[in-house]
């Protein structure tokens, strides 16, 4: 059997039954949406464990050169702990292992998120005036403006009148140019997808069905 | 004439699907390529930057993406890659999404045949590891600790190409190609930020105007945003017919379609707001 032909013909059916639901609902959709849910929990399930549980704690605990690493119990029971939101009476269990993950995450990124997306981009944004040619002043000046009037309309304090009121407009202005640009991506980014999976189709599937059929070699 | 509106305004989505599905086949069919022009673009600068690296030079590309982005971000993988090693330039890879590994090895593994580059000499595949952007501050302390082996359970040791590089400062650049989280955000964060390693990028359409934020400060030296970027890079390496400039024309031709039901739709919504019928 020709392992690869198989692959390719489960690949479009399962396609065509997942855009079969762009004409309605109906039973070839439901059976590939649940494969699909069902295959993805399996793999994942399984990958974990290969990936991730056995080298970074099975393989630590009692590693290869022989012994017992008795530390590694304490992540297996914290991971246990995880478990315990199925049980109702130890469900409070789980926060433990919770606030361990928060924490650590909270502590190692806290700073570089607030330098990253915060003190980085009002540099950025106070500095970019003062450099470059004609039109980098320009850009710059429309981002300056685009910020401050942006924030402005989101200044709730203070009713939106006068001065303020027009500079409030510029904001949303800004803001839905800005959706607008991002509204586009996403129909790339969607319209990808679908070449793709026609790419897939017409230059992957079709051409195996005449050697199915035996037909041109 | 009214009533015409009312019908355009009530038309049947299905009628859209098969017409944008139809704007995608045509082209392909038809193998339809649109010229696909690079002016002063982010694709560009990571372009310019990566040809001005000079040979021998280490670069960390993260596979950061899986299958169901692949149309985006696949070819972006292989032109980088291959504009990489026709620098002569070291590719190490490595992953924080479980199948970017293995999209990654097909990238490399691919071109390093069609151009004789050796596996441990020229390029190698350390795998995909857990833990995103912590993972990724460990990296910055010690690459081998947290990378042992390679992707097949080959010691960190016996790989030649690995014995010149302890952490991400051993790195001219770093790529993240990029479909979510973990990904760019936390490769700037991390590693380009803390460490000061330049980090480049390419990105789903989706998450490029969130990105697009970090060049213009000087966080990321260029970026590839979508399959526009994919093929932006494939038309700068040279590679002709590759899949990226080859989607760009169904690309091209659904986004008309797209605008035009977007025109049709709000001509028909101000006919029914000055007929009275709709607010």
């Amino acid at each position: 059997m020709n392992w690869e032909i198989l692959g390719i013909w489960l690949g479009a059916l399962v396609t065509l039954c997942l855009y079969s639901f762009l004409y309605r609902d109906n039973p070839f959709y439901k059976f590939a949406e649940h494969l699909f849910v069902g295959m993805s929990a399996g793999y994942w399930v399984i990958y974990t464990i290969e990936n991730v549980l056995i080298p970074n704690w099975w393989l630590k605990m009692f590693p290869a050169e022989g012994g017992f690493n008795w530390v590694w119990l304490i992540p297996g029971i914290f991971a246990l702990f995880m478990l315990a939101r199925i049980v109702p009476k130890i469900a409070g269990l789980s926060r433990l292992s919770l606030g361990m993950i928060v924490g650590v995450g909270a502590g190692l990124s806290m700073v570089s998120f607030f330098q990253t997306n915060a003190m980085a981009q009002v540099k950025g944004t106070i500095f970019s005036v003062a450099t470059g040619s004609a039109w980098d002043v320009f850009s710059s000046l429309v981002l300056v403006v685009g910020v401050v009037s942006g924030l402005v309309y989101f200044f709730f304090s203070k009713a939106h009148t006068g001065l303020f009121g027009k500079t409030a407009n510029v904001g949303i202005t800004i803001l839905m140019v800005a959706f607008g640009a991002s509204f586009g991506y996403t129909i790339m980014a969607r319209i990808s997808l679908l070449i793709g999976r026609c790419q897939f189709l017409l230059e992957d599937w079709l051409p195996t069905i005449p050697r199915l059929l035996g037909i041109g070699g | 004439m009214a009533d015409f509106y009312e019908k355009l305004g009530n038309i049947d989505r299905r009628i859209i699907f098969v017409l944008i599905a139809l704007a995608v086949i045509i082209p392909i069919i038809f193998g339809m390529v649109f010229p696909n022009p690079v002016g002063a673009e982010p694709s560009r600068d990571l372009f310019n930057y990566v040809d001005s690296l000079p040979e021998g030079s280490n670069v960390l590309i993260s596979f950061d993406y899986d299958p169901s982005t692949m149309p985006e971000l696949q070819p972006m993988a292989e032109a980088i890659v291959l504009h990489l090693f026709q620098k002569n330039i070291n590719i190490v890879g490595m992953a924080l999404w479980p199948q970017g590994a293995s999209l990654g090895q097909d990238a490399m593994s691919s071109m390093a045949d069609s151009l004789g580059k050796v596996q441990f000499e020229d390029w190698c595949n350390l795998g995909y590891k857990t833990g995103g952007g912590v993972m990724i501050v460990r990296l910055g302390s010690s690459m081998s600790a947290v990378f042992p082996t390679d992707r097949d359970d080959v010691l960190w040791s016996e790989i030649p190409m690995l014995r010149g590089i302890t952490s991400l400062e051993s790195f001219s650049l770093i790529i993240s190609l990029s479909a979510g989280d973990p990904g760019i955000i936390a490769w700037v964060m991390m590693a380009g930020d803390r460490f000061g390693v330049p980090i480049g990028g390419g990105c789903t359409a989706v998450s490029a105007p969130t990105l697009y934020t970090y060049l213009q400060t000087g966080q990321m030296v260029g970026m590839l945003g979508g399959l526009k970027g994919a093929a932006d890079y494939e038309t700068l390496v040279g590679i002709t017919g590759g899949q990226a400039v080859r989607g760009m024309a169904p690309q091209s031709i659904a986004h008309i379609v797209i605008m035009l039901f977007i025109i049709i739709g709000n001509v028909a919504y101000l006919s029914q707001r000055k007929k009275g019928g709709a607010k």
